[in-house]
């Protein structure tokens, strides 16, 4: 999107130059009567206005929109950013490598070490590892069912995209009571199991199922906006090429695998980005459904910040965050990588 | 030949319409199971506090005396055998805690999301309108720090806070969301959907490059502006880490946590609050879903 936008001023230039060479070569001729006349008029017009047009030109790349002004607007979210997150960073990589903050010792890696063996981040990790693989993959693949089917020609398609789209507006802390009826041992769903398909009571909150139960909630939560992602991508397919698969007698199917999915990847490495950032917002279902201890698989990285940040360990805290960030980025890396690779054919 | 085509036509037709039956009733039923959760915390907001205990008894653990009756399995009801608007009397006139939490999520989201718009469109508009390496630079910045978790991004926040002074207050939480990237990049994208011949043909006619911004990209990214501070709101609206490591003072809480640490008995009174709670995303969201539909649309590329 952005080579795009960059190339495309130069490509106007260029298609401009072209059409006003093919004005005036074009012979009048070959529109006789009164309309060649007057076209002919004012392609003459359109010479002599060509020259001051041209000096406008020149004028306007001499105008470069690197103004003063347009400098002085980004200023205040400037200094915001590097006071509150770049600034602070830095510190943040220095204390990792420090003994303590007031002997400023320096001692290398072992912070990290000693984090990464720190059982409970072991734990926190693998746990919020787990919860993004299963989650991640699936909203994915559901929004885009989702998406599909709000593209067949259904009626009442607004209708349906404001109930998908409206979970996405309703605070966690709002609908945690509910799910708590839902999911709670002696809750409706357990009930309802039990009286359906005569199945014992599980223990959905406090076992190995919680994982599901907050897989439930983040595909509720966020499946609306990734859909609407995938439903602009669907709709800027061109239609000519799906027609035209079509008649040369192409299945639904094989236009959704060859044609669609191949042109709405970079839609799918985006809406994958997007919900790894959701899925580690999970920790407010998590907190607010199981408060301070959670079932032991519910035991997520923010849980383990917010115990290291009780007792204040500022290396701990360091190290655990840079250690995050350097997997952030990575994995968005690796996404954005996939994208250049898979979307190199799409884009022109 | 004709023939042939028009026989294949109709015979899918019929067949495509069964399937579009199928998928319009499966899309139908999915869209309720969506909109179920929300529908059921409404309508229970309306159950007076007996009617809860009866129903959720063996959840919520409600048993305070040994009259209140409790049945034994759980009921989850649609529609309450008494509609009662008692909880919501005691949630506006009776309970200065919950009010009081309430006022607390205001005071956290309206400025966050006034001034990071206010801070953004500025930062936006110099985004799409510089050229330049260093430019690309800063944004890529940006786009790094808005990609990272809370999780990455509260460890400088608390040291900052720390080191101005500010840990423990409003303003630890208000002064970062403010400067959060998130706005910029997304209103960024809309302003570089703006052709720049708009604003090479204004500066022709003479407009001042204040002008151009508030004349030019200013209205025309209104909807994007809309989207974007719906999209802030809820998500500062639904807040749970940032209080939670930045204040050490419970009774500065929002809402937002407060509610999952409901004493059993209020169970009701916390119905009627999660609804309130609610009320002013709702209510953005029903008026603004188009514009928002739009500016999520516009947001489909990292770049």
């Amino acid at each position: 999107m952005f080579k795009k936008k960059e190339k495309l001023p130069v490509t106007g230039a260029k298609a401009e130059d072209k059409g006003a060479v093919k004005v005036g070569l074009k012979p009048a001729p070959l529109q006789p009567g009164a309309k060649g006349a007057d076209k002919a008029l004012s392609e003459q017009e359109g010479k002599k206005k060509s020259k001051p047009r041209e000096k406008f030109r020149e004028k306007r790349s001499v105008a470069d929109p690197n103004t003063p002004f347009a400098r002085a607007l980004l200023i205040p979210s400037i200094l915001g950013v590097i006071t509150f997150f770049v600034a602070p960073f830095l510190i943040v990589i220095y204390y990792s490598f420090l003994d303590n903050p007031i002997a400023k010792e320096f001692v290398g890696f072992s912070n990290y070490g000693a984090v990464l063996g720190n059982s409970a981040f072991q734990t926190a990790a693998k746990n919020t590892l787990i919860l993004s693989a299963v989650s991640v993959p699936a909203a994915v693949v559901f929004s885009l069912l989702l998406a599909l089917l709000l593209d067949a020609k259904i009626p009442m398609k607004s209708m349906f995209r404001t109930f998908f789209l409206s979970p996405m507006m309703v605070p966690v802390a709002s609908i945690v009571l509910i799910w708590q009826v839902i999911f709670h041992y002696n809750g409706s769903l357990n009930y309802m199991l039990a009286q359906l398909f005569d199945l014992a009571p599980i223990d959905w909150m406090k076992s190995d199922k919680s994982l599901m139960v907050v897989s439930v909630l983040f595909l509720w939560k966020n499946l609306g906006y990734n859909m609407i992602l995938f439903m602009t991508a669907l709709s800027n397919i061109p239609k000519d090429l799906i027609e035209v698969a079509r008649l040369e007698g192409a299945g639904g199917i094989w236009v959704l695998t060859h044609l669609k999915l191949r042109y709405i990847s970079p839609t799918v490495v985006f809406v994958t980005i997007l919900s790894l950032i959701n899925s580690f917002k999970l920790f407010r279902e998590v907190y607010l459904l199981t408060g301070d201890y959670p079932y032991q698989s519910l035991y997520l990285l923010q849980h383990f910040m917010n115990n290291t940040f009780r007792s204040l360990d500022y290396q701990k805290l360091s190290s655990a965050a840079l250690i995050m960030a350097l997997v952030m980025i990575f994995i968005i890396g690796l996404l954005v990588l996939t994208e250049n690779v898979f979307g190199e054919d799409i884009e022109e | 030949m004709t023939k042939k085509k028009k026989k294949r036509f109709s015979l899918s037709k019929t067949w495509s319409n069964i399937l579009l039956g199928i998928v319009t009733v499966f899309t139908a039923i999915s869209a309720v199971i969506f909109l179920l959760p929300t529908v059921l915390t409404i309508t229970n907001s309306f159950m007076a506090q007996s009617e809860i205990n009866a129903n959720y008894g063996m959840i919520f653990n409600t048993v305070t005396g040994n009259k209140t009756f409790i049945a034994e399995k759980v009921n989850l009801k649609f529609i309450p055998d008494m509609v009662s608007f008692g909880q919501y009397g005691t949630f506006l006139l009776k309970s200065p805690d919950y009010l009081l939490k309430f006022w607390n999520s205001v005071i956290y989201t309206v400025p966050i999301v006034i001034f990071q718009i206010l801070v953004a469109l500025g930062a936006s508009y110099s985004f799409a309108r510089l050229t330049g390496k260093i430019k690309e630079i800063i944004f890529f910045i940006y786009i790094v720090v808005m990609l990272m978790p809370y999780q990455v991004t509260l460890v400088p926040n608390y040291l900052v806070a720390d080191k101005l002074g500010i840990l423990g207050t409003r303003l630890s939480i208000i002064l970062p969301g403010i400067f959060s990237p998130f706005a910029v990049y997304l209103l960024t994208k809309a302003m570089k959907r703006i052709p720049k011949a708009f604003s090479e043909a204004a500066k022709l006619d003479g407009a001042s490059e204040f002008r151009i911004f508030t004349d030019i990209y200013m209205p025309m990214v209104r909807g994007s502006i809309f989207s974007v501070m719906i999209l802030i709101f809820i998500d500062y609206w639904n807040m749970v880490e940032q209080p939670m490591v930045l204040l050490s003072d419970e009774g500065m809480y929002p809402l937002s946590v407060f509610l999952s640490k409901i004493n059993s008995g209020d169970t009701g009174l916390a119905f009627a609050a999660a609804v309130v709670y609610m009320i002013p995303s709702m209510l953005l969201f029903l008026y603004g879903e188009d514009a928002l539909v739009e500016g999520i649309s516009g947001s489909a590329t990292l770049k």
